[in-house]
């Protein structure tokens, strides 16, 4: 049965009202959720755009039985992909990366930073503290609990070992021009170049998509999925194949990019549980654990996201900020306190030299790292920026840049000065080898392992990784289900449902078959032709803030 | 006994509720009493509306036609949140409480197995308000 649900017509002339004081619409015949397909076969309510739904979840399923079926012959292709993707474009990656902080930042100090998303008299949703909360959550999360100590220590150890020049190729993976032998320089560089890889530039590509889909739903009128940032450009056709392609590309990245990080998620967590507490650190422990933790998503779903997603995020808030301050007053206070001036410092006079697209003699840092990470971002933006973009309705365009770009890099220069000043701390002053030689899941518990009151904070380690877990799966299954429903947010619950459920099927799925690398690969992959969406995207974006009228 | 009833609709799914609106406007006559048609809608772009106040005229339309037919005082109220499909039971409690209405006729589905993991919005209300309610089963 096809949806014939058509709006009551309006009568002709009358115009439609602004979204809330004075905004722009844009005039456009498309009813959301006129391609919808609806269905209560089986007892449930189904409200669904049928090309996307219908592709997306196709192509997916082949996806998955192709990589566990012929894992051997597809490997070497996924190989083959990433490293072109990563080597002969990066250049691609790091110039996109810095185009979106550029424009992110000219925004925020020009006029359009007035505009008010959702119409000049439009009122927040959320507080300030539940809305920084969800903004943090969907962003980094996991990420930050896995890589807080990983990154900053391998930095540290490639820039000590120096350059190693064969055929005139360097081989090693340092950044930029390393710091051979000299501790206290290595430090400096390892900790810029992991603050460069988690500060402005992920958050400038989350800024725009969300900016932009924030704009184009809530003053625009547009349905809230990718295609309509394409409007100014594409107009009509949007509602055609050319948006469904888009809107499946969508679907793709936000569903790898979960994937993969599901999938580090549960390798911590089990890790954790196995340092801690002894439980088998075998695949059994992770199948367990993605499955209840699913459930655990499943209850936060039929919750909303009033009461589930922004409370999760809130006690996670909570137990990230403890986690922090007790590693800044236990471990070396002073040291953190100057360092994270010291990094700040760092990594601003690193900036350039980091951020540089060409003429890279550092090519196992600059494309095995930052290209690799500006892919995964990228991919991952559609998800964190349609999620942000949601909660983000009431607020200035300024309010919005700043909260959504320059104080997670600010929070992401003290976590990365906290956790990875320390475990530095522990190699240098220490003597201590064991965070180094520890493997990349387990560094964290390890570098806990060294301060006191090593039981707890490592179980709340692992309880923040599940709710960060949690949380992603959570509003990743928000976010697919709007864009496989046409834009519609209040399509039926069992849709929320059945993609949390997917979700965690797939990360099982490619973690029995060792298809992570995959799934990596596939996150990537996605990212090139996004990074192509998001400058299109910023076009549309500044055309689509210049018409709206100032708010004060 | 009844002086203001307070009906849910859902614009975008007239065929749903539309069953209940003969049962509105009988009540709404016997008892003399004000009938607000309300509407919980999401603060995105939705299917029948594009920004909310396009939604509240349509809907103030709507209740203006039924006033036709069952010649009562009408009311008309969209009201926004975030997340309409998770809040719908929530928010409409509390609107029986702001618009202190004391009766609330609204449509439901027969029982079924499904119902514990994901429980019809009139039975969830009922145990939730102090004001009345009027199920209204589909007929046949």
């Amino acid at each position: 049965m096809t949806n014939d649900n058509k709006a009551p017509e309006s009568a002709a002339g009358e115009g439609i009202p602004a979204p809330e004081g004075p905004a722009n619409l844009i005039d456009t015949d498309y009813v959301i959720g006129q391609d919808n397909i609806t269905t209560n076969k089986f007892g449930l309510d189904v409200d669904l755009h049928g090309k996307v739904f219908t592709v997306s979840s196709l192509v997916i399923l082949i996806f998955v039985i192709l990589t566990l079926a012929l894992q051997a012959e597809i490997e070497p292709i996924f190989d083959a992909i990433f490293s072109f993707l990563t080597g002969n474009l990066s250049w691609v990656f790091l110039l996109g990366g810095n185009i979106f902080v550029l424009v992110s930042l000219g925004i925020v100090v020009s006029p359009l930073g007035k505009v008010r998303i959702g119409g000049a008299h439009a009122t927040p949703d959320f507080s300030y503290a539940g809305w920084f909360a969800m903004l943090f959550a969907a962003g980094m999360g996991i990420g930050l609990m896995f890589y807080g100590v990983s990154e900053p220590l391998t930095h540290f150890g490639t820039s000590m070992a120096g350059t190693t020049v064969e055929n005139g190729v360097r081989t090693d993976w340092a950044p930029l021009g390393a710091a051979a032998g000299d501790a206290a320089a290595a430090q400096r560089l390892g900790m810029a170049a992991t603050i460069f890889h988690w500060g402005l530039h992920p958050w400038g590509a989350y800024a725009i998509v969300g900016l932009a889909l924030a704009i184009f739903a809530f003053n625009k009128g547009l349905p809230l999925t990718i295609r309509s940032i394409f409007y100014p450009i594409l107009g009509e056709r949007v509602w055609g194949w050319p948006g469904h392609l888009i809107d499946i590309l969508a679907v793709f990245a936000t569903l790898f990019g979960l994937a993969t990080s599901l999938g580090l998620g549960a390798s911590q967590a089990a890790a954790g549980l196995n340092y801690l507490f002894d439980v088998p650190n075998s695949n059994v422990t992770m199948v367990l654990l993605i499955m209840g933790i699913t459930a655990i998503a499943l209850c936060s779903i039929l919750l909303g996201v009033d009461k589930g997603v922004q409370r999760l995020s809130q006690l996670n808030m909570v137990l990230a900020f403890l986690l922090l301050a007790f590693v800044i007053v236990v471990g070396p206070t002073l040291l953190i306190a100057t360092g994270f001036f010291k990094n700040l410092v760092a990594y601003v006079s690193e900036l350039p030299a980091l951020s540089m697209p060409f003429g890279r003699d550092d090519a196992n840092f600059s494309q095995g790292w930052t290209a690799f990470y500006w892919a995964w971002w990228i991919s991952w933006s559609p998800f964190v920026g349609m999620f942000i973009a949601r909660v983000s309705r009431g607020r200035t365009v300024r309010e919005f840049l700043i909260a959504v770009l320059l104080v997670p890099t600010l929070v992401s220069v003290l976590w990365m000065t906290a956790f990875g000043g320390t475990a530095i701390h522990q190699v240098v002053a220490d003597g201590f080898q064991g965070v180094q030689d520890a493997a990349l899941e387990l560094k964290l518990f390890v570098m806990l392992g060294q301060l006191p009151l090593t039981a707890i904070t490592s179980f709340v380690g692992i309880i923040l990784v599940i709710v960060f877990f949690v949380t992603s799966s959570d509003s990743g299954s928000l976010v697919i289900d709007s864009i496989t429903a046409g834009g519609k947010v209040d399509a039926p619950k069992p849709q929320r449902i059945f993609w949390a459920i997917i979700e965690g099927a797939i990360a099982i799925a490619l973690l029995l078959g060792g298809g992570l690398t995959a799934l990596q690969t596939a996150a990537v992959s996605t990212g090139l032709p996004f990074t192509l969406v998001l400058l299109v995207g910023c076009y549309a974006l500044i055309k689509a803030l210049r018409s709206e009228p100032k708010g004060t | 006994m009844f002086k203001k009833i307070l009906v849910p609709v859902d614009l975008a799914h007239p065929d749903v509720f539309e069953p209940s609106l003969q049962v509105v406007a009988d009540q709404a006559r016997h008892y003399d009493a004000e009938v607000c048609y309300v509407a919980v809608i999401a603060n995105t772009p939705g299917s029948v509306a594009r920004t909310p106040d396009e939604y509240q005229q349509k809907l103030e339309a709507f209740a203006q036609e039924r006033a036709q037919v069952h010649g009562q005082p009408v009311n008309a109220k969209a009201i926004v949140c975030p997340d309409p499909i998770a809040d719908l039971d929530d928010v409409l409690v509390e609107a029986i409480d702001d618009l202190g209405a004391d009766l609330v006729i609204m449509q439901t589905h027969p029982p079924k197995h499904l119902d514990v993991v994901l429980p019809s919005h009139g039975g969830k209300i009922a145990t939730h308000t102090r004001a009345s309610v009027f199920l209204v089963r589909p007929q046949g």
